[in-house]
């Protein structure tokens, strides 16, 4: 049944359709703000996990608050689920299109509304690239500081929905830090602002509780996002080791010797050796691994500091140590960590990346035992991770292509997140759970713990419309995937 | 640091003295008793168990009972050289995190809501409640610990947290100078943990490195006469609640001001601010869901 077939013009702007909610949505918003051509629909089936696509009912760009109320409104109308997106970079499954939602894709509402240094926030669309902020507040002597791989894509929104972090989080910590305050449209199409400009909230923590819910609380339309002052002294390290448990164990005893960077990720030799061939960042491919440091602050603390790394590095087999002499190698280092991702595209066509955390002291255990699960799943994994909080990144490569390989790299994958938690870790360190992690939630916490969790999110959404089938596993309410799955009936397709 | 099933005989039994016929509250050191209107009438008074469970100094984080004192909890951490954001104010832990109040140094010393890894609460039926995870980062699932931080206890009655530890600064000192502009003085400092004003004298406290903090200070001697002085002002009753660009117009017979935070410590209390009418929505719905008959500390509200 392709009622629309007839119904779109070249570009895939909805005109007048024999589908009711497009035309309910096309009036509300305009036809160019609605799209319902096949390869939008393809397009947002899926984010950039390797989950199964779901499939997308029209999607709206709507470019003001008011116009998300007016979706919510023919949304409600309809009884039809909606899905927030932003760019689409999230790997947990988090935008997948369950039960032909309204897609709701924010990318258009990427206004900097505001940078106010007085209450050191900027009001943000939640279509703004992480990135652009960032170049925007430079002028200014400010930061954005959450700051994650995919930052030159990634928006605000998605940040905020799924509590993103980023190399520099281990000192200013994760988005839930840098988030004042948001403008939520519920569910019924009721606008709240959550937070304000004042340190602690009247009332409870809604803004506390929104962040990191995935889309299924609302969607938020505006961002008062906190930003950071530039630190006048920054200075970059580089420690190669001999082996992978030497540079985790750098890691755990800088932070027990109460010094705290800005940032400490560890790569492994295979990642170095592919960014080393990508962009050629100067990493050693002798390496088994490398430690890239980097702290922050006034000058003489931050000598202080970089002189203890070094030192607990060395006491610890560092094979070389290496401070970055001027901005254009630190800013080569750090090109060398954000294009790991891209690197290894050379190597084989498709990638899952894993997202656990573990006590800092058992980085090293953990990721042997990581090493021998993929072995024996005969997967390719590689390390690059945010060390300085526990945070494991496996990354098992593979070509989706060939037979039976996808089965593997979940088996394997499925052994690594139980490895984890066995060892007192957790599901997702800031990928969140999606339709990825849901299997084990059961597995980190008791029916009454997600019943609670349950309960919060119906405190937003009574009625299961935000982004169903995601975080809660099956069992539980708007959780109902399998019945997701299926199309519903009379829904064109 | 299990996150499955509660098996803390000390939790399991104090959930248990909290199925009762009567509604309950936990009393903590009552520092903090009045905060969000007094408790109603025939309500049984619980204390909540107490000890540090578990401190794993190398990941900055600790495992504590609700009803240990917040100053013997940083008697433990202080052995090796770390803190809690809470506010040290003779209350108990579960109390702080309940009330939320953040610490006077709150821009070093970060939220209290942000130290709240893990939460573990007795539900209005009985049940023992774990929300979040014992590790310095997690975004599995909901974030129970933070719709619980600052609850005042109207959604579950707390019993343990996990919280996150800071170092101890190597050094720290509150300088004090008079007719010098307090946003002038945040903004010449690269991250001061307090900067507090009167209307007529500011206050700095600087935590860090040593040679920073000699920097700093001749950085702020450029812009007035700052002398060390022992501790920060006397802090008059009331604590206001503001937007940090409020505080430069604020007036008051007697008060005290956290410039770049909007925390204002008055003679005279803060009128009631309206609510926006969705967020109280959801407030409620909450509410009905965690509490369906109002058994949790009736009288008080958020
Ligand atoms: C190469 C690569 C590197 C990455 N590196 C990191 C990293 O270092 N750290 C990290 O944390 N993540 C990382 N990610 C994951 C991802 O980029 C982040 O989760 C990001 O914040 C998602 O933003 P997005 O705009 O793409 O959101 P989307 O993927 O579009 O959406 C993510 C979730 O947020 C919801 N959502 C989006 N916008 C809104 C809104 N306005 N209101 C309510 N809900 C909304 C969606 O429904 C969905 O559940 C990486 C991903 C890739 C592909």
């Amino acid at each position: 049944m392709n009622l629309l077939g007839k119904a779109k013009d070249l570009l895939g702007r909805a005109s007048a359709s024999n589908d009711p909610l497009v035309d309910d949505l096309v009036d509300a918003l305009g036809s160019d703000a609605v799209k319902v051509d096949a390869a939008h629909r393809a397009l947002y089936a899926h984010d950039a996990s390797v989950f199964d696509a779901g499939f997308a009912g029209p999607t709206c760009y709507p470019e003001t608050t008011e116009q998300v109320v007016a979706i919510m409104a023919v949304a409600e109308k309809h009884g039809r689920a909606v899905v927030p997106r932003g760019a689409g970079t999230g790997l947990a499954g988090g935008a997948i299109p369950l039960g032909a939602p309204v897609i709701v894709a924010l990318t258009k509402m990427n206004q900097i509304h505001d940078v106010d240094t007085v209450n050191r926030v900027a009001w943000v669309g939640p279509g703004v690239v992480n990135l652009d902020l960032t170049n925007h507040l430079r002028p200014f002597g400010f930061h954005f500081a959450p700051d994650p791989s995919s930052q030159q894509v990634c928006t605000i929104g998605g940040n905020v929905a799924n509590n993103s972090g980023g190399p520099h989080c281990l000192a200013y910590g994760v988005t839930d830090a840098h988030v004042a305050a948001v403008e939520v449209v519920l569910i019924d199409g009721s606008v709240a602002m959550l937070g304000g400009l004042e340190d602690e909230p009247d009332g409870l923590d809604l803004r506390g509780a929104f962040v990191g819910s995935e889309g299924t609380l609302g969607i938020a339309t505006k961002v008062a996002v906190r930003i950071t002052k530039n630190p006048p002294a920054v200075t970059t390290l580089l420690l190669s080791f001999d082996s992978v448990a030497d540079a985790a164990n750098t890691v755990s005893e800088v932070i027990a010797a109460g010094v705290v960077p800005a940032a400490m990720e560890v790569m492994d030799q295979r990642i170095t050796v592919a960014v080393e061939n990508y962009v050629g960042a100067g990493y050693p491919r002798d390496a088994a691994a490398v430690l890239l440091a980097e702290v922050e602050g006034l000058e003489a603390g931050v000598a202080l500091d970089a002189k203890k790394i070094s030192e607990i590095g060395r006491a610890n087999n560092a094979t070389q140590v290496r401070v970055a002499a001027t901005d254009e190698e630190r800013a080569l280092l750090w090109k060398g960590r954000k294009t790991a991702f891209g690197a290894i595209a050379q190597i084989a066509p498709d990638y899952y990346l894993h997202d656990t955390v573990v006590p800092r002291a058992k980085l090293a255990a953990v990721l042997e035992q990581v090493y021998e699960i993929a072995d024996r799943h005969d997967v390719i994994v590689m390390n690059v991770f945010h060390a300085g909080d526990g945070n494991l990144h496996p990354l098992l490569l593979f070509d989706r292509t060939v037979e039976g390989t996808l089965e593997r790299v979940h088996a394997a994958g499925a052994e690594i997140v139980r490895a984890s938690l066995d060892a007192g870790g957790v599901l997702s360190g800031e990928h969140g759970v999606g339709v990825e992690k849901q299997p084990y939630m059961a597995e980190m916490f008791t029916d009454a713990d997600l019943d609670h969790q349950n309960r919060l999110r119906q405190s937003f959404d009574p009625v299961c419309r935000a982004n169903p089938g995601k975080v809660l596993p099956m069992g539980h309410s708007c959780a109902d995937i399998q019945s997701l799955r299926q199309t519903p009936p009379g829904v064109w397709g | 640091m299990s996150t499955l099933a509660v098996t803390d005989e000390v939790l399991v039994e104090f959930a248990r003295q909290t199925v009762t016929n009567s509604p309950i509250a936990v009393e903590g050191n009552r520092t903090r008793w009045d905060v969000g209107g007094p408790l109603a009438n025939g309500v049984q008074l619980l204390k909540a168990p107490t000890g540090v469970v578990e401190y794993q100094p190398a990941e900055m984080t600790v495992q504590v009972r609700a009803g240990t004192t917040v100053a013997e909890l940083h008697k433990v951490l202080a052995e090796h050289g770390q803190r809690t954001s809470l506010p040290e104010r003779g209350g108990t832990v579960g109390g702080a995190v309940a009330v939320g109040e953040n610490h006077l140094e709150v821009l070093g010393r970060g939220s209290v809501r942000n130290a709240v890894l893990q939460v573990r609460y007795v539900a209005a039926d009985g049940q023992l409640v774990t929300g979040g995870g014992p590790v310095v980062k997690n975004v599995s699932g909901f974030n129970l610990p933070k719709l619980i931080a600052g609850s005042l206890g109207v959604l579950g009655s707390i019993v343990e947290v996990v919280l996150r530890t800071n170092p101890i600064p190597a050094a720290s000192r509150w300088l004090q100078a008079t007719g010098v502009d307090p946003g002038a003085v945040r903004n010449a400092v690269l991250a001061p943990s307090a900067v507090l004003w009167d209307g007529d004298t500011t206050w700095v406290h600087l935590e860090g490195h040593l040679p920073d903090l000699d920097a700093e200070t001749s950085v702020l001697g450029d812009l007035a006469g700052f002398e060390e002085v022992q501790g920060p002002p006397a802090l008059p009753p009331h604590r206001w609640l503001v937007r940090p660009q409020d505080v430069s117009g604020f007036s008051a017979d007697r008060f005290v001001a956290s410039v770049g935070v909007g925390t204002i410590w008055a003679d005279k209390p803060q009128p009631a601010r309206p609510q926006d009418p969705a967020v109280a929505a959801v407030a409620q719905r909450a509410k009905a869901l965690f509490d369906p008959t109002g058994r949790l500390n009736p009288g008080r509200s958020r």
